[in-house]
């Protein structure tokens, strides 16, 4: 394998790997957070609104660890600096 | 496959490369500041209000009961600085259904930005409404230890508020360009749709988000300003 390839590949199998473990976590804990949320709901129906402001914010914050991974894993396949890096040696070995 | 519009270079003016990103954030800027003077153009007190006026009133005063349920100690200032985030955000983020618009917050340039220009407002809001010592005070408030850990949570904050914006406004384009080479004309209406019920979320978290930092600024220790803990 030349170093192209092993960038590559390895770049595409940790951005999925991203992708899925970062999904996990944000799904059970989100789930979790609206599962309470609309337990506490059921049992203060008055104070639906103060509740349901607070999951938003809280569901952005669980959000929020789940689009870093996202981040991550776009920057592997669209942006990868050691990709662009191989590529120029890559070129200027071919005297491109 | 471009990331961020801040590659997309409209055009270069005497050396002065004028990027996408520029270009459409002073025209949403152009867009809030025309229609705010056309609706207030003649506001008197004896010429009926029209439905744009009202338009305009009723999202003000949505702004404001949000910032009032929040913040223990509601500060006009803080509808100016809250409101002018999310309109702006929710203005670049619904423009996108027009074809060839670039939303300015798919950049991290944009969002980061206005994640430090909340990060700079919270200590502006906190030292005039508690003085400069009370809002020192802040930071060793358990006790001295927490100082780096509260330091440090002042500024992950400022970063994953940029991050969560431009996360999700570049993560929907990202996915609208990619499904448009997958399956053309049928899916990329339903990422659109999703992308716009995601861009207004997003705008009302990251407002509602800078609200609570800066209520948690101003409010002194003995008051807790969570939503959560709020005795109605």
């Amino acid at each position: 394998m030349t170093d192209l390839a092993i960038i590559a590949a390895i770049s595409i199998f940790t951005a999925g790997l991203t992708v899925s473990f970062g999904a996990l976590g944000p799904a059970l804990g989100e789930g979790r957070a609206a599962a309470s949320a609309l337990s506490s709901i059921a049992q203060q129906p008055d104070a639906a609104s103060s509740l349901s402001r607070t999951l938003f914010v809280s569901l952005a914050m669980i959000e929020s660890t789940a689009i870093y991974c996202f981040v991550v894993a776009m920057i592997l396949l669209f942006a990868n600096p050691f990709w662009n890096a191989a590529l120029e040696s890559a070129g200027q070995g071919a005297g491109g | 496959m471009e990331l961020t519009p801040d590659d997309t270079i409209v055009l270069t003016v005497g050396g002065f490369a004028l990027n996408a990103t520029i270009l459409f954030t002073w025209i949403v800027m152009a867009i809030l500041t025309a229609v705010s003077v056309l609706i207030t153009r003649n506001l008197r007190p004896d010429v009926p209000p029209d439905r744009w006026r009202t338009t305009l009133e009723a999202i003000v005063l949505t702004i404001q009961s949000q910032i009032d349920e929040i913040s223990a100690r509601p500060d006009r200032r803080l509808l100016y600085f809250a409101g002018t985030l999310f309109l702006f955000i929710v203005t670049s983020n619904l423009l996108m259904i027009v074809p060839g618009w670039r939303s300015p917050t798919a950049s991290l340039s944009t969002t980061a930005a206005l994640a430090l220009a909340v990060l700079v407002a919270a200590p502006l809001f906190g030292i005039s409404s508690r003085g400069l010592g009370g809002y020192l005070h802040s930071y060793v408030e358990p006790n001295v230890i927490m100082l780096p850990f509260n330091i440090i949570g002042e500024f992950s904050r400022g970063v994953s508020l940029a991050i969560r914006l431009y996360g999700n406004v570049m993560s929907g384009a990202v996915i609208a360009a990619i499904l448009l080479g997958v399956a053309p004309f049928f899916f990329p209406v339903v990422m659109d749709m999703l992308g716009l019920l995601t861009g207004v979320v997003q705008a009302y978290i990251f407002a509602i988000l800078a609200i609570v930092y800066i209520s948690s600024a101003t409010t002194p220790p003995d008051s807790s300003s969570l939503p959560a803990q709020e005795q109605t």
